[in-house]
């Protein structure tokens, strides 16, 4: 850049006059080093580097040549079979072959140009950005020959009607933007679980007996014919999903609309953390925290699952249950509050 | 189940093979029954098969062992839960693992060298299961590792791997407290604490996961452990954070390796 700054005035256009509040300045804070003095190579001043660098760039070539022969021979060497383990063998060394015919070639062509190519030091200066006004010129000129030839600016129907063919083109990608949804509606307000729904073993779908559940058992349950859906399962399961304790009753602080909610010391959770909705499953027997396991957010199970500590704002939702006249442990309702992370218009 | 498959192929034969093949498929699958279900019975009620010299020869040894912390009739003291009712699997799994008896007070207690002898153990499991009804110590068929693995990596990933990671490589829990590796450990020592729930871990008892389930839980941890990773070298199998750390220092620290000689002039 020019070592002028525009402020000092008079040598590029003379008749204008800048004051000195918007002077800009072009010289550098810091004075310009220029280039470093040129280091010969040892390549350059020993015929005996030459050679040693003219060796070690064919190595690399040649070791290139050995790992891409090696994975071709790994290809065979490790067949993948039956048993799952062959699979680490046969990636293993098949990538390393590959890596090693790729790598050979990069660092040798890299080494060969650092070593043995010219080793001339060359500055460019940067030039203008603006273009000459020659050249300018001509350009103005290629851009109204080309108007003129195309007739873009005479034939007012093509240049309208492209117009409108490119103004309507992106429109599609926006409409593919509808796929997002549609809206949650109040889907997330809303679990499978409905007044009688039986409490079920997870995976089994097995229905779970008030008495199966001894003191300090903890059940992964899902509620009974979710297995049977047909569409949406894997969406369901994600928002009914409980667990099931069992505490001394003496052990449960419930508030009084909680009372009947449990059943004989069996409480049930939403196992959906309402940090960002992992599932909360790490139960401690005996100091009755539960533990998420992402963010180890802790649950006092005996406290109506209040946060005790780490991310979570808010207590697990409880299932309110009760049994059926087979003994069944079923659900009163379905959850009274959203189950998992909080959203918009929460 | 059996005879319903054998009918339509008996019925392309004479009348009388089909009255055989279910006569032989009843008999069969009766007996099986009943095979299976002496030995279910036995092993839940196996107090009566500890002799009354073992179950005095226990009694003593808890006296002499046992009884400073968990009091001389096993009624619990403020050191120690109680021990009645808590079963032979209990003190099998307790013992045998050398977590009792304790040394120290921890966050909690962990596998030591064992102190007592086979016989010694269940010795001490004898008396104990003489107090009162408690879970029995699972039989060797009931833990051989014969199952269905699949079935088993299934219910090990909902009911088990948020606290022992996906393959059995343990984790950490609260206040210094954690869930134990699982790879080395008996088969028998999982049923056991899988049944009765030591220290923080909670109960799955036998309608939770059956004694079907609890085999196959065991072939899945025994098949991890038998067969190589498929994804290579497993840094410890402990997740995303070793993994990050690897990639980190050593791939970053590689990549940067190579910009530098990219850029450095040769001498």
């Amino acid at each position: 850049m020019s070592d002028k700054s525009i402020a000092s005035t008079g040598s590029h256009e003379p008749e204008h006059e800048y004051s000195a509040g918007l002077a800009t300045i072009a010289a550098d804070a810091v004075v310009d080093p220029g280039m470093e003095p040129h280091r010969v190579r040892m390549t350059d001043k020993s015929k005996k580097h030459e050679k040693a660098a003219a060796r070690q760039v064919a190595a690399f070539f040649f070791a290139s040549i050995f790992g891409s022969a090696f994975a071709i021979y790994a290809y065979f060497a490790f067949p993948l079979t039956e048993d799952l383990g062959t699979v680490r063998n046969n990636t293993l060394w098949l990538g390393l072959g590959i890596a090693l015919g790729l790598l050979g070639i990069g660092i040798g062509a890299v080494h060969w140009a650092k070593t043995l190519m010219p080793d001339a030091e060359v500055s460019e200066e940067r030039h203008m950005a603006r273009g000459s006004e020659e050249v300018r010129a001509r350009a103005i000129e290629i851009v109204r020959l080309a108007d003129s030839e195309s007739g873009f600016s005479r034939r007012k129907l093509i240049r309208r009607s492209l117009y409108g063919a490119l103004a309507l083109f992106p429109l599609p990608a926006i409409m593919i933007f509808g796929d997002l949804g549609p809206n949650p509606g109040d889907s997330l307000r809303h679990t499978m679980w409905k007044k009688g729904t039986r409490l079920a073993k997870d995976p089994s779908g097995l229905p779970i007996k008030a008495s199966d559940v001894t003191l300090g058992s903890v059940f992964h349950v899902i509620p009974e014919g979710l297995s049977e859906l047909e569409h949406h399962k894997l969406e369901e399961k994600a928002k009914a999903a409980v667990l099931l304790v069992r505490l001394d009753p003496a052990d449960l602080k419930e508030s009084d609309e909680r009372k009947d909610w449990s059943y004989d010391g069996i409480v049930a959770y939403s196992k959906i953390c309402t940090h960002v909705g992992c599932p909360v499953a790490l139960y401690e027997q005996h100091t009755h925290h539960l533990l998420c396991p992402c963010h180890q957010s802790t649950f006092d199970v005996t406290d109506e699952c209040k946060v005790v500590f780490g991310p979570a704002s808010r207590p697990l939702p409880q299932l309110p249950i009760t049994v059926d006249a087979e003994g069944y442990l079923i659900a009163q309702s379905d959850f009274t509050e959203p189950v998992g992370p909080s959203f918009w218009e929460r | 189940m059996a005879f319903m498959k054998k009918t339509p192929k008996a019925n392309r034969r004479s009348p009388f093979a089909a009255i055989l093949v279910m006569a032989a498929a009843l008999a069969l699958t009766g007996g099986g029954y009943a095979a299976v279900t002496a030995t279910a019975e036995e092993a839940a009620s196996n107090s009566s098969v500890y002799t009354a010299a073992q179950i005095e020869e226990g009694k003593k040894l808890f006296l002499a062992n046992c009884a400073s912390c968990h009091g001389s009739n096993a009624e619990g003291t403020s050191a120690a839960p109680t021990l009645i009712g808590v079963g032979a699997a209990s003190v099998e799994f307790q013992v045998a693992t050398g977590r009792m008896p304790g040394q120290a007070s921890g966050p909690q207690l962990e596998k030591k060298p064992v102190q007592f002898t086979e016989e010694q153990i269940t010795a001490m499991a004898a008396y104990v299961s003489t107090l009162a009804p408690g879970p029995a110590v699972p039989t060797d068929e009931m833990v051989a590792a014969d199952g269905d693995s699949t079935r088993g990596g299934e219910l090990f990933r909902i009911n088990c791997a948020m606290c022992h990671n996906a393959v059995g490589a343990g984790g950490a829990l609260t206040e210094g407290k954690f869930a134990p590796a699982l790879k080395g450990v008996e088969s028998r020592h999982i049923y056991e604490a899988m049944l009765t729930g030591p220290q923080n871990m909670p109960v799955f008892n036998d309608a939770n996961l059956t004694p079907e389930d609890k085999k196959d839980i065991i072939t899945y941890l025994k098949y991890v452990e038998s067969n190589p990773s498929a994804g290579g070298y497993e840094l410890a199998n402990l997740g995303p954070v070793v993994e990050g750390l690897f990639a980190w220092v050593f791939i970053l620290g590689l990549i940067i390796a190579i910009t530098i000689w990219l850029g450095a002039k040769s001498n």
